[in-house]
């Protein structure tokens, strides 16, 4: 190549190319590199708004979740639910099907699991109605995700959008459902406080004891589902090209209705161990955004249910870290952790384009001509 | 009449805000960004702008109309499209999922204005900027002064009207310019349009931080006129956001639909309140939240129609929720 050239083609600045080939231990240290460096903008923040000691902030953050047995145990608790409905959204969102409707389909099955045992608490023995509130609550979840997959796999109807519209319906179905039975009250109050029918029993002392066992097996099922069956390797076809999956035989309607029955009966499933492990009660507040958050751990560990069970848990002692936060010092409420949280998103969003994308200056590129 | 009137004048308040919300969110989509931080960016605007009028109302001993206005718009639009930035350099230059991101922004945006709101509250419930309430809500004169007609038409703040001009304006912009098709090439086919000398990442990042600006100045009215210049604890800005998602597709991604769309979704959204009265029958308390539902019911039938119907110009942009990447053709 003569002078000349070099001169007349202007070459980018930067050049981009992906690259399949990092090594995992490359990658890791590029996603800590983004959180440490995500908690550094957050300390800067902290310190310049309220001139607190972030250090001593971040401490009292972690307080949150182990300063106490209790605070661990039901911090588990919760890592449990979000951890249910990302596992839920797993296959889904593997399949490049955007379910953005756990909120509504955890809150459909936590709807179930309430009915179920208000009307028929003291009509059946406890194991019976114990299967009547999983069975229920699975079908209710099912169905409310099934429906947007009906239309996605027939005419192709956009389901993000179909999905995110079914939360409010469900919302306001639960809304105007707990208003007709809390009355007059100002709240609804727990369900069957006296018999305690359709409650969790307690399991070395805590009722949610179960909800943590069944997320834990899940984990496994899911992750065995996704990896080594033909359902989850067609997951996987339909999520990389969908014209591939058709060219290969692949009956990618029945794979979209089949994994999102799946995905929604999961979502239902986080919904009755909510209300029967957790609440004892419903409320519009049921699933807490833990549907829209769960859309993030899923994503952020590349479907992989034991990385999942990883973010939850940042995710989760973030939340408790925010309101430790909040009633220590008086300069920072708990929306403090939202700004915290994003601001980690933000990063660890971004440093994934650093793990499959190589970046390539123009100085260097030269350089690397020239040798070659 | 006066009840009809009363809702009316509601739904056109409560579509304002949404008008604003989703002729930004239109802007972004158009250019294949599906932004889900639409909640986040709306308050982001929203405590920016009520956040500048307060300061400014307090600080100075006789502000002026002029100047509060100008400073709850720029502060407004520029904390929109502040979050639109963050959303475009995640999605565009460092190609992160666009689904993702949006929930992630909304999550922050909700955070940060909230962070600040309850800051600016000291411990309160609400906190007031009067002044600025007074002069966004101020009705055009002598004009609102017309009996019904004039109720109707011109009892409202400057923003009303803001709103629709801009709507039509974005419209004119869309389907009338130069840059408006170029916008358009970019959110259906980022490949072809690439192909055809078009910056596709200027015009994503351009389309999605003035979209998100004036997705922010929905945030700003719902603060200082349709929430009566108040900022609270508890406000209802995510919900409408979310609505503000629902009435782009509503309005198949045409800022002119948006105009009536906005208003139709205001009257469904208010109808649990004026339409018992004005049919003489009273709703029990617990029927509320069913008819807050049509407008999203409404929503996924139109979203259902459009799907089926394949009428070409009526689908949302055909690159929409990808990402673009030149070397991966």
């Amino acid at each position: 190549m003569g002078e000349s050239v070099k001169y007349a083609v202007k070459e980018p600045l930067v050049h981009i190319t992906r690259r399949t080939d990092i090594r995992s231990w490359k990658a890791w240290l590029i996603r800590v590199a983004s959180v440490v460096l995500a908690l550094i903008v957050n300390a800067l923040f902290i310190y310049s708004v309220t001139g607190l000691d972030p250090v001593k902030v971040y401490t009292v953050m972690i307080q949150g979740t182990f300063q106490s047995t209790y605070n661990f145990l039901t911090s588990m608790r919760d890592v449990a639910l979000l951890l249910c409905i990302a596992i839920a959204l797993a296959p889904a969102f593997k399949m490049r099907f955007w379910n953005i409707g756990a909120e509504g389909q955890v809150l459909m099955g936590g709807l179930a699991t309430a009915l179920v045992m208000i009307y028929l608490g003291n009509a059946m023995p406890p194991w019976l109605l114990m299967v009547t509130m999983f069975a229920a609550s699975i079908a209710a979840g099912a169905l409310w995700a099934v429906i947007p997959a009906i239309f996605k796999a027939k005419w192709k109807t956009n389901e993000t959008l179909f999905t995110l519209m079914m939360n409010y319906i469900a919302i306001n179905i639960v809304d105007c459902l707990t208003n007709i039975w809390r009355g007059s009250k100002s709240s609804m109050g727990q369900i069957n406080a006296n018999t305690q029918a359709g409650w969790f029993p307690r399991l070395l002392g805590y009722r949610f004891t179960i909800n943590i066992i069944i997320v834990l097996v899940l984990t496994v099922v899911m992750y065995i589902y996704l990896k080594y069956t033909k359902d989850g390797y067609e997951i996987a076809v339909i999520g990389e090209s969908e014209n591939t999956a058709r060219y290969a035989g692949i009956n990618v309607k029945r794979a979209i209705v089949r994994t999102l029955l799946i995905s929604g009966a999961i979502c239902g499933l986080a919904g009755c161990i909510t209300v029967a492990g957790k609440n004892q009660t419903i409320s519009v507040n049921t699933a807490g955004g833990y549907g829209f958050t769960a859309i993030i751990v899923a994503w952020l560990a590349k479907f992989n249910t034991f990385y999942m069970m990883l973010i939850a848990f940042i995710l989760i002692v973030l939340e408790k870290g925010a309101i430790q936060i909040a009633s220590a010092y008086t300069l920072l409420n708990d929306y403090a952790a939202d700004i915290i949280t994003g601001v980690i998103l933000f990063f660890i969003l971004g440093s994934e384009f650093f793990i499959n994308y190589r970046v390539v200056f123009r100085a260097r590129r030269d350089r690397e001509e020239e040798q070659a | 009449m006066s009840i009809l009137t009363a809702w009316i004048n509601r739904a056109i308040w409560f579509g304002t805000v949404i008008m604003f919300a989703s002729t930004g969110e239109i802007i972004t989509e158009k250019s294949g960004n599906l932004n889900l931080g639409v909640p986040g960016v709306m308050f982001l605007g929203g405590f920016a702008g009520f956040a500048g009028a307060y300061y400014y109302e307090n600080a100075t001993a006789n502000p002026s109309a002029a100047m509060i206005i100008l400073i709850a718009l720029l502060c407004g639009f520029a904390a929109g499209a502040l979050g639109g930035l963050i959303y475009s350099v995640l999605t565009t230059t460092l190609r992160a999922n666009q689904n993702v991101t949006g929930l992630a922004l909304t999550i922050f945006g909700i955070g940060f204005a909230n962070f600040f709101g309850v800051r600016v509250l000291g411990g309160g419930t609400s906190v007031k900027a009067a002044f600025a309430r007074s002069v966004f809500a101020t009705p055009i004169p002598g004009l609102s002064a017309l009996g019904h007609v004039g109720n109707i038409f011109f009892s409202y703040g400057f923003m009303v009207y803001l709103a629709i001009i801009v709507a039509l304006v974005v419209h004119w912009f869309m389907y009338s310019t130069r840059p408006g098709l170029n916008l358009r090439a970019v959110g259906e086919n980022p490949a072809t349009a690439d192909a055809a000398g078009i910056n596709v990442t200027r015009y994503k990042y351009a389309a999605t931080c003035v979209g998100c600006g004036i997705t922010g100045l929905g945030g700003v009215y719902y603060v200082l006129d349709y929430g009566y210049g108040t900022w609270s604890t508890a406000n209802s800005i995510e919900a409408l956001g979310w609505l503000a998602v629902a009435l782009v597709i509503f309005a198949t991604w045409k800022p002119r639909n948006i105009i009536w769309g906005a208003y139709l979704f205001g009257l469904l959204y208010w109808l649990y309140n004026y339409l018992p009265t004005l049919m003489g029958f009273s709703l029990p308390i617990y029927a509320t939240q069913m008819f807050q539902t049509v407008p999203y019911v409404v929503t996924i039938l139109v979203l259902i129609f459009i799907s089926t119907k394949k009428k070409r110009e009526n689908q949302g942009p055909a690159a929409l929720g990808l990402s673009y990447f030149r070397e991966e053709r």
